[in-house]
């Protein structure tokens, strides 16, 4: 994309995030839904699309491109956010990267469109940092698997019509290397939902269990097709760079909103005849906000540029991960703090946003797990 | 049926404005500029019509800098078929822009022309009616809502005392007002379609048409900053500071 086009592309995306998206964020908050109607327009805008191929319908963002417009996306509400996140990210990217042929054609165009949403089945009751350990089977039975088992917090499940669901395919094995990626529809006999989870953060946006009981698929099912058996957990990571850099650009953009609104608020709000951002204290935490979330952006900007020339980014991106999601954490608490009371009380959004962000710090592979995925990168590089 | 919209590029109207220190323009530099919001309005209507049949070809224009390239691309993300920049460089004036359109009119001959009612940027208000003048077409400015039929367009306007609904020949002027319509976004998908459709570059020359400035501009001002209120103990004391201090009763 020419940068003419794309800062057309970033000025219509902020022009939509704030004269549509910000004014309904907290009616989405007290609903716990989007509208219809704003879901509709969502679509029309193009965002499920964002990062698959132009050639099934998408806008074909590489990761620069990307995050850009995830620095916009996430001035609103995460919410929104999730809507259009699975289908742009881990619902769509392990078809992009391993799918074959047959599936890229029979999703892609849909998932882009926003038509179907797509869901990433991975975590389960017992299987969630240690994804490798999950338990659900799937048995083969001629040119089909039986799927059993539960899923768990999956995204999107509510309202997704294709569900990647990861299952144990070598029945023996324990790790990671026995799993397999199945491409199950919505309405598939044996597939259930549970009830819709009840959060602390992020309504609007919804997850529930999906289980599985007995539910047959064929062996084309599997992302890749037969040749790709067992080969489920190396798809799952291929997608989780990309998913680790949109999320940490998510986390920049909720903090420069965040900034933005303590910004205004102190230079509004007077205590002992002048405006509190004229007090060094209240300063203090102003600068070290702007400050962090600069780093972060930075961060994420190089890595997404690296990604792009074809670097191998995986503890890099592991990094902006760890460093923009609690950094948006600290930088929500400060805002919090600078508004005082107002901060506390739902009527002006701060509580909601540092309600919400609390949730960057756990999905998509929590703080502790983006340490252990940096220190091993680490060891790996100095072995050589 | 063809439809012409001029469409002119000025400061984002989300911008706060700064007079140059030496008051001889308002400051650009590095100020977000995007297209007229009326002129938005004026595409939103032509695309419309395309919509529903009663259009054939939507033609968005644009005189202005190079950098005018990127509301045509707007326009042409919104749904208009083809654009055309006439490119000039610095200040041009609402005739000079009115007698360009006539020369676009000549060669494209569309059966309607659609312009915002004004520019936010120098207010003027003149292009359509000048254009209308110029061609001897019929105007309807000020327009709130706009139905083509045989040949005709009835055009609601709103005037001061209420709304005027008028008839007029095509072909015909219309400006548009404010509730005209709502313009829709630039959608993405939109915004990347819009990279492959056609943009013609034309100079003044090509029309025959000289832009030199017929105004001076003397000096740019900011208003005077409001000074603080004060509060009357009566309604008496009001009456009084109107009377004695004010001077409006």
């Amino acid at each position: 994309m020419d940068s003419d086009i794309l800062g057309q592309f970033l000025d219509a995306l902020d022009r939509f995030v704030r004269e549509r998206l910000i004014p309904h964020e907290e009616e989405v908050s007290e609903t716990d839904q989007i509208p219809p109607a704003l879901v509709e327009e969502i679509r029309e805008m193009g965002l499920f699309g964002m990062s698959i191929p132009e050639a099934f319908g998408g806008l074909g963002l590489s990761m620069s491109e990307e995050v850009q417009a995830a620095f916009v996306l996430g001035r609103t509400s995460p919410a929104f956010r999730s809507l259009i996140g699975t289908n742009n990210g881990i619902g769509s990217q392990g078809i992009i990267i391993d799918g074959t042929p047959e599936q890229k054609q029979a999703y892609l165009p849909k998932l882009a469109s926003g038509e179907m949403i797509a869901s990433f089945a991975l975590t389960e009751p017992d299987a969630g940092s240690d994804a490798g350990a999950l338990r659900t089977s799937a048995r083969r039975d001629g040119d089909h698997f039986v799927l059993n088992g539960t899923k768990r917090f999956i995204t999107n499940a509510p309202r997704a019509g294709l569900f990647t669901v990861f299952a144990r395919t070598e029945p023996g094995s324990r790790d990671a290397a026995g799993i397999s990626a199945f491409l199950v529809e919505a309405g598939t006999p044996g597939l259930s939902l549970g009830p819709r989870d009840r959060k602390m953060g992020q309504k609007g946006a919804h997850t529930c269990d999906v289980m599985l009981k007995d539910c047959r698929v064929p062996v084309s099912a599997i992302i890749g097709g037969a040749a790709r058996i067992n080969q489920g957990f190396k798809t799952a990571m291929k997608v989780l760079d990309r998913g680790r850099l949109h999320i940490s650009a998510i986390c920049v953009g909720a903090a420069e909103r965040l900034i933005r609104d303590s910004l205004t608020y102190a230079m509004e709000r007077r205590q002992f005849g002048a405006p509190i951002a004229d007090k060094q204290l209240v300063q203090a935490m102003l600068a070290d906000s702007r400050t962090e979330a600069f780093a972060a952006r930075c961060m994420i900007e190089e890595t997404a540029r690296r990604k792009d020339a074809g670097q191998d980014v995986s503890t890099d991106a592991a990094c902006c991960k760890l460093y923009a999601s609690e950094m948006v954490g600290r930088v929500a608490d400060r805002a919090v703090q600078i508004h005082g009371g107002a901060g506390y009380i739902a009527d002006y959004g701060i509580e909601r946003f540092y309600r919400d962000v609390r949730l960057f710090r756990i999905y998509e592979g929590t703080s502790q797990i983006q340490q252990v995925v940096i220190a091993r990168g680490m060891m790996r590089a100095a072995r050589g | 049926m063809k439809v012409l919209v001029p469409v002119k590029r000025v400061v984002d109207h989300n911008v706060k404005i700064r007079v140059k220190a030496d008051g001889s323009g308002v400051d650009l530099a590095n100020v977000k500029m995007s297209m007229n919001p009326f002129d938005e309005i004026a595409i939103e209507e032509a695309v419309r019509l395309k919509e529903a049949g009663t259009a054939d070809e939507v033609i968005a224009v644009s005189v202005g800098p190079a950098q005018a390239q990127d509301v045509l691309r707007t326009a042409l993300a919104m749904g208009a078929d083809r654009a055309i920049l006439i490119t000039v460089d610095g200040a041009v004036e609402p005739l000079a822009v009115a007698k360009l359109l006539k020369g676009v009119v000549a060669t494209e001959e569309p059966g309607l022309v659609i312009l915002g009612k004004q520019a936010i940027d120098d207010d003027c208000n003149q292009t359509g009616q000048m254009l209308s003048a110029l061609l001897g077409w019929s105007q309807a400015t000020f327009a709130s809502e706009i139905v083509l039929a045989g040949g005709k367009a009835k055009v609601t306007r709103e005037v001061d005392g209420g709304l005027q609904a008028i008839e007029v020949a095509l072909p015909a002027i219309v400006t548009a007002d404010l509730r005209l319509n709502e313009p829709r976004y630039a959608s993405l998908p939109n915004i990347m379609k819009a990279k492959k459709k056609p943009l013609d570059s034309k100079t003044p020359e090509d029309f025959g048409v000289t832009v030199a400035p017929r105004l001076s501009v003397l000096r740019v001002e900011e208003p005077a900053a409001r000074t603080a209120g004060i509060k009357v103990g009566s309604v008496a004391e009001l009456l009084d500071k109107l009377k004695t201090e004010a001077g409006v009763i």
